[in-house]
């Protein structure tokens, strides 16, 4: 993800949260590539996981703004190289007794799951980082995709821990 | 004890020394007024708009550096406020806003007078609050007032809802707040600012612009030190007005669309900027990309959101101007840039700061002349928007810190009156002048009758041109004068404010201007003079949108008044 921006934020956990951050974004005119929003190791304390468009140079500035909101009390940068980062989806496919096998084996070549199962489809949910999840969407699209639905990422340093008490 | 949440929100006001509020009651806010009588330390101000009770706020605020106090019902209410409080937003103003909500039960249902303030204001204030219960009351007034007065100042929103404000809670004012997510940074870096001093020494051409910022954080000693120890010429933002004496040998203009060609021509020259608590407008820089091409850049702010946002800076400083200017101060060594200020004043002589005498016209530029003789310098000046304020800001000579009040970020038409007003309240003992424009003064004219109600000896002089001047000056130069809906009809203002109960007369000569403006100074209460100025008059000079601020249209060339700003 070479022009992709991960950023971490820490903020209160509190109602409205959520809509300063968004409307912050709106207002700077910033795109918002997916964000995943729930609780942190603290439970006053939410994290955000917000994929931006880190190309146009504009990350600083929203960065610097990001960090002017009263609730918002720490945010990391994460580089795609030292971090981890994992989203989930749901995959809706169509599957008849024919095709069922083979999705299978596709399935479980990706170590994803099937956890629905009906008479006319599947629903496959896969965890992995963006590459893994568009390859096993791509080979599930000639079954028929009926419905898609991703969280956005999650990201994480790896090794040395960053905390919310941190700042 | 148990209080209500209406008086525990009076206590809170108490503590935080806002005892005057401005503003206007209704159902949702009615709890809370009818507590006042209660505590009589509390001066209310009725007005007559609730656009009035932000901008007195704003205009009491920005006169004593106080947190300014306004106060509405929910609704209607709350939602003429917001003019006011983005323009507190943009010019970094500490107000705290008080508006009345409906019961919580209602909220959500679109109740009578519901209006969701908190996600109306959310852009424009630096935070705003939704009282969840009363006894979270205190620690929100707590916040609210620290939050608008401290690190780079701005508006903060409580929203009230009616039952909060009479259900009991113990009433107990903390003496901190806890805001793991506001540390504003208030001392400079110590590197960066030894690598400042450096920069300063090795500059050939460089000059100081002098924001707002200098004036929020009452940096005016440390500013003329630095100015006098390294023989750094002084430019202004046009809210920078009175961070440097304008009779200061070191001072050069303030810059910008229509700022002093030779603060223009000063910055375009310049080889080091050391910008001060200012963020690079797009009114103060024209065309960005040949903003003080030769220049490197130092910026000191305390928003760090500022340094880099327009401009690309060489050095950046984050920290409270006072802060880091003393720090500065004890690192440079004094310099000589004679040849440089010898140029800025070659700049100075051949581009002359005039107006056209009269030729039986009243100008504009001329009454502004007369006010500040007369008042010596002394008033504070507070003005509309428009030509109005540009001729305010070019003909006033401003020395004293802190004596000039505008809208500046927002350009609020109608800030004036309630804004005077304000500052009036604040600073009881000062001479206020409000300089209007024929067409702002009309959107916020209700507040004659607060002035009037109060007892305010706001001075008014209205710049009446009989257009919407500035926006007509536009059409002229840039529309082929097509002077489209800029003509305005004004009522006779002597008899409005004689209606009000204000003394009031009309000047039309130049030879009467300086009578009228002491027979106002000498009323003991308000006054206001309706000058009719030439009515197409314009403002100069003026870099045209667009351009690069060293390429200004300057007054059509004739004899004119030198307007010394030095002496
Ligand atoms: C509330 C508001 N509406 C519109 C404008 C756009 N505008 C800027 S200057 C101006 C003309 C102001 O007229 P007046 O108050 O008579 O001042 P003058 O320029 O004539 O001195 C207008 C309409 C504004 N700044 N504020
Ligand atoms: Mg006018």
């Amino acid at each position: 993800m070479p022009s992709k921006q991960i950023l971490v934020v820490l903020v209160n956990n509190k109602p409205g949260v959520l809509n300063r951050v968004a409307s912050l974004f709106r207002r700077r005119g910033f795109n918002i590539e997916s964000i995943a929003v729930g609780l942190s190791e603290q439970p006053d304390i939410s994290r955000m996981t917000i994929v931006v468009d880190g190309s146009t140079g504009k990350l600083e500035q929203v960065r610097k703004q990001l960090d002017k909101l009263i609730d918002v009390i720490k945010i990391l940068d994460l580089g795609a190289d030292n971090a981890v980062v994992r989203e989930l989806a749901l995959i809706k496919v169509k599957a008849t007794a024919e095709t069922r096998g083979s999705i299978i084996q596709i399935v479980d070549i990706f170590r994803a799951g099937i956890v629905d199962v009906s008479s006319d489809s599947l629903i496959v949910e896969v965890t992995g980082d963006k590459d893994k999840v568009d390859s096993l969407y791509n080979l599930l699209r000639p079954f028929g995709i009926k419905e898609v639905a991703r969280t956005g990422y999650l990201a994480m340093n790896r090794g040395n821990l960053i905390s919310a008490q941190e700042k | 004890m148990k209080l209500t949440g209406a008086q525990i929100a009076a206590e809170c006001l108490i503590r935080e020394d806002a005892t005057i509020i401005f503003g206007i009651l209704g159902g949702a806010i009615l709890p809370f007024y009818d507590t006042l009588p209660q505590y009589p330390q509390i001066r209310h101000i009725l007005v007559r708009h609730e656009q009035g009770a932000a901008h007195a706020a704003e205009g009491y605020a920005r006169a004593t550096g106080k947190v300014g106090v306004c106060i509405s019902t929910s609704g209607p209410g709350a939602t003429n406020l917001v003019t006011g409080i983005a323009d507190a937003y943009m010019d970094s103003v500490p107000i705290v806003a008080i508006t009345g909500q409906v019961a919580r039960p209602l909220i959500g249902k679109d109740a009578f007078q519901e209006i969701d303030i908190t996600g109306i204001t959310l852009p424009i204030t630096k935070h705003n609050y939704l009282v969840p219960d009363a006894a979270s009351l205190p620690q929100i007034f707590k916040e609210a007032f620290y939050l608008a007065r401290s690190g780079r100042p701005g508006p903060v929103l409580i929203d009230l809802p009616r039952d909060v404000q009479t259900e009991l809670a113990e009433f107990d004012y903390p003496s901190q707040v806890r805001l793991p997510g506001y540390r504003p940074t208030i001392q400079g870096h110590p590197t960066q600012i030894k690598k400042a001093a450096r920069m300063i020494a090795e500059a050939e051409r460089p000059i100081i612009i002098s924001g707002h910022g200098v004036v929020i954080s009452g940096a005016y000693e440390e500013l003329l030190n630095l100015a006098e120890t390294a023989q750094v010429p002084v430019v202004t933002t046009f809210l920078g007005i009175g961070s440097f004496p304008q009779s200061h040998a070191l001072y050069s203009g303030w810059l910008g669309m229509h700022g002093l060609a030779w603060a223009n021509l000063a910055v375009s020259g310049a080889d080091l900027i050391i910008a001060i608590g200012m963020r690079f407008d797009d009114r103060v820089t024209g065309d960005v990309n040949n903003f003080a091409p030769k220049a490197k850049f130092i910026h000191v702010d305390i928003d760090p959101a500022e340094i880099g946002k327009n401009v690309k800076v060489d050095l950046p400083i984050v920290g409270d101007a006072r802060n880091v200017l003393s720090a500065l101060n004890k690192l440079i060594t004094p310099a000589h840039h004679g040849e440089w200020i010898r140029q800025i004043d070659e700049w100075r002589r051949e581009h002359p700061h005039t107006f056209t005498p009269s030729s039986g016209e009243l100008l504009p530029q001329f009454v502004v002349h007369k006010l500040y003789e007369v008042t010596a310098g002394q008033a504070i000046v507070v003005t509309g928007v428009g030509q109005n304020q540009m001729w305010a800001g070019q003909y006033y000579v401003f020395d004293r810190p802190g004596m000039f009040i505008s809208s500046g970020g927002l350009g609020t038409m109608g800030f004036e009156l309630p804004a005077a007003f304000g500052a009036k309240i604040g600073r009881p003992e000062e001479t206020v002048w409000c300089i209007a424009g024929d067409g702002g003064f009309q959107m916020t004219i209700q507040e004659l009758a607060t002035i009037v109600q109060e007892q305010a000896a706001v001075k008014i002089a209205i710049i009446n041109n009989g257009y919407l001047g500035m926006v007509r000056q536009w059409q002229d130069l840039f529309y082929d004068r097509r002077y489209t809906a800029t003509e305005l009809s004004g009522p006779d203002f002597v008899k409005v404010a004689e209606a009000y109960g204000i003394p009031a007369v009309r000047v039309s000569r130049s030879e009467d201007v300086e009578a009228a403006i002491e027979k106002a100074m000498a009323e003991e209460g308000p006054f206001l003079i309706d000058f009719r100025v030439r009515p197409e008059e314009n403002v100069y000079p003026m870099v045209p949108p667009g351009a690069s601020i060293s390429q200004m249209l300057e007054m059509p060339k004739e004899v004119g008044i030198c307007h010394q700003n030095r002496s």
